[in-house]
């Protein structure tokens, strides 16, 4: 049977083309390779070769001729004994399958898709889990929380033989901030790895690892060296469950500190939070206390998934009370209320906790009652801790570290207005760091984090005292 | 194919020299088909075909042992067949159905197989090389004894990255086999006018990584430098370099006008180098294959391909619940190594 050649889609957004020029005329042989017709497309003249072999029976559409649609037939090819009398029967012979191939108009003229709702909890009231992160009555003991990342580690590494560390001066060095101190030791160096300075390169031979079955955690020495290797974090680590069809899952750990220090300039002070959450296929993770450090790593180290890991310089010295228990986890996508209070939701996480909190015992003096929440993670994000609260004190703040534009508090706001709207007595605020790189002066780089009298300020201002 | 073991002599069989012609010439019909999908709109975005370039992973696919893994680039689609993964699959996968490998939310160039030990289809130049490092990092760490294929192009040599993985790798004996698919192209751009060295292997050297120049157009030769090179590997010597120079017959991607090249460079390597004639005269001239032997093993292929069209076109669209799913893995993923020792 004689087959029509169609005018081709040559890039993936042409719709229509000239056909320029022929190279065959009606009764050349063809075989597969030769070059048929040049073609103009949207952006460039190509040329369009034949897939079958064959004789040019009959050319249908001349050159010079302009606007051809894509999958408009052409030509038509003859088969070793066909002649062109056989011509007539193509579209006849066509079945009612083929004769509607014609999927690049056929998907322009469909409505567009509605998206699935992923969940229909929107409009659901929220139902905060708070139940208590370890039994009352518990044994506890005071630890910093660079020991308590130590330990989630040490624990996790007796306990899974596929766990290994590795980055820059992890091991013999014990940790840049000693955070890996002791571990070298204790597992030796096939497990606790030293690697180049080559951000890109480990980030992306962990991932590799983690594809083939193991489960790294990749130091980096801080969260700003991790813009060498965000391709891999993003491109390679957070998306490939997705792209594979649910095949190649990559169980990481990328952690190390983020945010402003003390005193060390522009290129060593940005807190990513809001980078990294902005990425589904991520998970994130910003504790606060030692026992969030603690129970997040482990559970960061067993989850399947890539999760990114903030930590905070400043805070690895604090101490907090962690608990005493054999195999203590904290769950992802749980918040914590550190203090309750009904005049005005305080929503933060990490190093902005210390603000919130010591903005509400100010607020506490003149009789505002602040209810200030931990995210503890970002995504996932425990938006019905959140929006439970707003619906009692009616009134959020939130905190970061971060820069305003794109921030986690935007999000916050956001989602609030779109699930609380009309529990809100006031307008959302969020305090974040200043929308300038960071100064190094010692009283500039003061005014460009965010600070306890800007969390106050908001509190009284949405609670209008 | 990937179980055929590697033979212990460079020279081979008759019945190898069969295969290689099958396996060349089913990536050969399936890219055309491809083509043609893409022309009529079944196809969408970009797809970079592998035309020409047959010989580099049926050669090296014949140097591997099971469980032996690959990695490669957004040209895949040969690598994929070359290693035993199903054409219905793959081409479904090219249509956006959900009888693809990725359940049609990878594309052209991105289709993983775990069972095929593939490890994709990666998009961003260069990406793929660490990943491939860190795959036979997992390896080593494991303990067994296979070897990880690392694909790039002569392009992604040039990134920062690969570097970065050679140095590691080294300094980690890492087994794994860096093959750069020397095409000759960067999509527009000439070796020449991109690369400071002619020959790219040499730059293993100051890591350490030895490294050969190989013809890319003879499967043989192909063969006998994998088998070279999985040794080296397995012997745990660390990693080692394949250059093999091959040629892309077609555009870059689908909606490349190659404007960079003379059509007269192109044909002339068709008629001098194809990888595929050069089987098939060697089938024919050593008395190996009759010409209808091959016109039957043409038939087959074609009837696979032109099934593997069909499966594509019929294949549904995903179910739109699919775009919420494998975003998080809720547990450890399949094939992780403690099942695959197992
Ligand atoms: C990091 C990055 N930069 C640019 C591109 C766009 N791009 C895709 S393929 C390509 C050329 C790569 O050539 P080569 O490595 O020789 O591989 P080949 O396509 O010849 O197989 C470019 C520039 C990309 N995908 N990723
Ligand atoms: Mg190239």
């Amino acid at each position: 049977m004689p087959t029509e050649i169609l005018m081709p889609a040559l890039s993936p957004t042409m719709e229509e083309g000239t056909l320029a020029k022929w190279l065959v005329k009606e009764g050349d042989t063809v075989s597969s390779g030769d070059i048929l017709a040049e073609i103009e497309t949207d952006k460039a003249t190509m040329e369009f070769e034949a897939v079958d072999e064959g004789v040019i029976g009959k050319i249908i559409v001349a050159e010079g001729t302009e606007g051809v649609k894509v999958n408009q037939p052409i030509a038509v090819l003859l088969e070793e004994g066909e002649s062109a009398d056989d011509i007539g029967e193509t579209s006849e012979a066509r079945g009612p399958d083929e004769a509607k191939e014609e999927p690049a108009e056929e998907t322009s003229a469909k409505a567009p898709e509605k998206a699935p709702a992923k969940a229909k909890e929107d409009d659901a009231p929220p139902k905060p889990d708070q139940t208590p992160d370890w039994p009352e009555g518990t044994e506890m003991k005071t630890q910093t929380v660079r020991e308590a990342l130590r330990d989630a580690m040490a624990e996790e590494m007796r306990d899974n033989p596929n766990v290994f560390v590795m980055g820059e001066e992890v091991a013999e060095y014990q940790g840049a901030y000693k955070v890996t101190q002791g571990l070298l030791d204790e597992f030796g160096a096939k497990r606790v790895i030293d690697t180049p300075i080559t951000e890109h390169g480990f980030a992306g031979i962990g991932v590799g690892a983690a594809f083939g079955g193991l489960r790294p955690i990749v130091e980096f020495m801080t969260f700003n060296f991790a813009m060498q290797a965000i391709d891999q974090i993003i491109n390679s680590a957070a998306k490939t469950l997705y792209m594979s069809g649910g095949q190649m899952g990559c169980p990481i750990v990328f952690r190390g500190p983020n945010g402003a220090a003390a005193r060390v300039g522009a290129q060593h002070s940005q807190d990513y939070a809001a980078w990294y959450a902005h990425i589904p296929g991520l998970k994130v993770v910003q504790p606060y206390s030692a026992a969030d450090a603690k129970g997040l790593l482990k559970s960061a180290i067993r989850d399947p998934n890539p999760v990114i890991f903030l930590e905070n310089e400043i805070l690895y010295g604090r101490t907090f009370e962690v608990p005493v228990l054999d195999d203590f986890t904290v769950p992802f996508g749980k918040a914590k209320i550190w203090r309750e209070g009904s005049d005005v939701t305080l929503v933060s996480f990490g190093i902005g906790m210390q603000y919130a909190l010591q903005a509400a015992d100010r607020l506490a003096e003149d009789g505002i009652e602040a209810e200030v929440i931990d995210l503890r993670t970002l995504r996932p994000i425990d938006y019905d801790t959140v929006l439970a609260s707003v619906m009692k004190t009616n009134r959020c703040v939130t905190v970061e570290e971060g820069f305003p534009v794109g921030a986690i508090g935007n999000h916050i706001s956001a989602t609030i207005m779109q699930r609380a709207f009309d529990y809100l007595d006031a307008p959302v605020i969020n305090c974040t760091g200043k929308d300038v790189p960071m100064p190094y002066a010692a009283n500039l780089e003061k005014l460009a984090l965010v600070t306890t009298d800007e969390v106050v300020e908001a509190a009284r201002q949405v609670t209008y005292r | 194919m990937a179980a055929r073991k590697a033979a212990e002599k460079p020279n081979v069989s008759a019945d190898d020299l069969k295969q290689f012609y099958r396996d060349m010439l089913l990536i050969r019909r399936f890219e055309e088909k491809a083509g043609q999908l893409y022309g009529m709109g079944l196809i969408g975005g970009f797809c970079h075909l592998y035309i020409g370039q047959e010989a580099v992973v049926v050669g090296l696919e014949s140097a591997a042992e099971e469980g032996d893994k690959r990695i490669t680039t957004y040209r895949d689609h040969g690598h994929m067949l070359a290693c035993g993964m199903n054409p219905d699959g793959v081409m479904a996968e090219l249509t956006g159905r959900e009888g693809g490998y990725s359940k049609g939310k990878g594309g052209s160039m991105h289709m993983f197989s775990r069972e095929k030990h593939f490890y994709g289809g990666h998009g961003i130049v260069g990406a793929n090389v660490p990943l491939g490092a860190g795959l036979a990092f997992a390896d080593k760490y494991l303990e067994n004894d296979r070897v990880t294929f690392t694909y790039f192009g002569d392009g992604a040599a040039n990134q920062g990255q690969v570097y970065e993985t050679f140095n590691m790798a080294s300094l980690w004996k890492l087994p794994v086999i860096f093959v750069i698919e020397n095409n000759q192209y960067a999509m527009g751009t000439s070796q020449k006018r991109s690369t400071s060295t002619e020959d790219i292997y040499t730059r293993g050297a100051p890591f350490g990584i030895p490294g050969e120049l190989v013809d890319g157009m003879d499967v043989l030769a192909v063969k006998e430098a994998g088998e070279k090179a999985v040794a080296h590997c397995r012997e745990g010597k660390g990693p080692y370099i394949l250059e093999v120079k091959t040629y892309r017959y077609r555009g870059h991607s689908m909606s490349d006008p190659a404007k960079y090249r003379t059509r007269e460079e192109v044909q002339k390597m068709r008629d001098e180098k194809d990888p595929i004639e050069h089987v098939r005269d060697l089938l024919i001239s050593g008395k190996h294959a009759s010409e209808d032997d091959l016109k039957a093993i043409d038939k087959e292929i074609k009837e696979i391909v032109n099934a593997s069209a069909e499966f594509a076109k019929e294949s549904p669209e995903p179910d739109p619940s699919e775009l919420w799913t494998d975003i998080y893995a809720d547990d450890i993923p399949q094939g992780a190594a403690v099942e695959e020792d197992a």
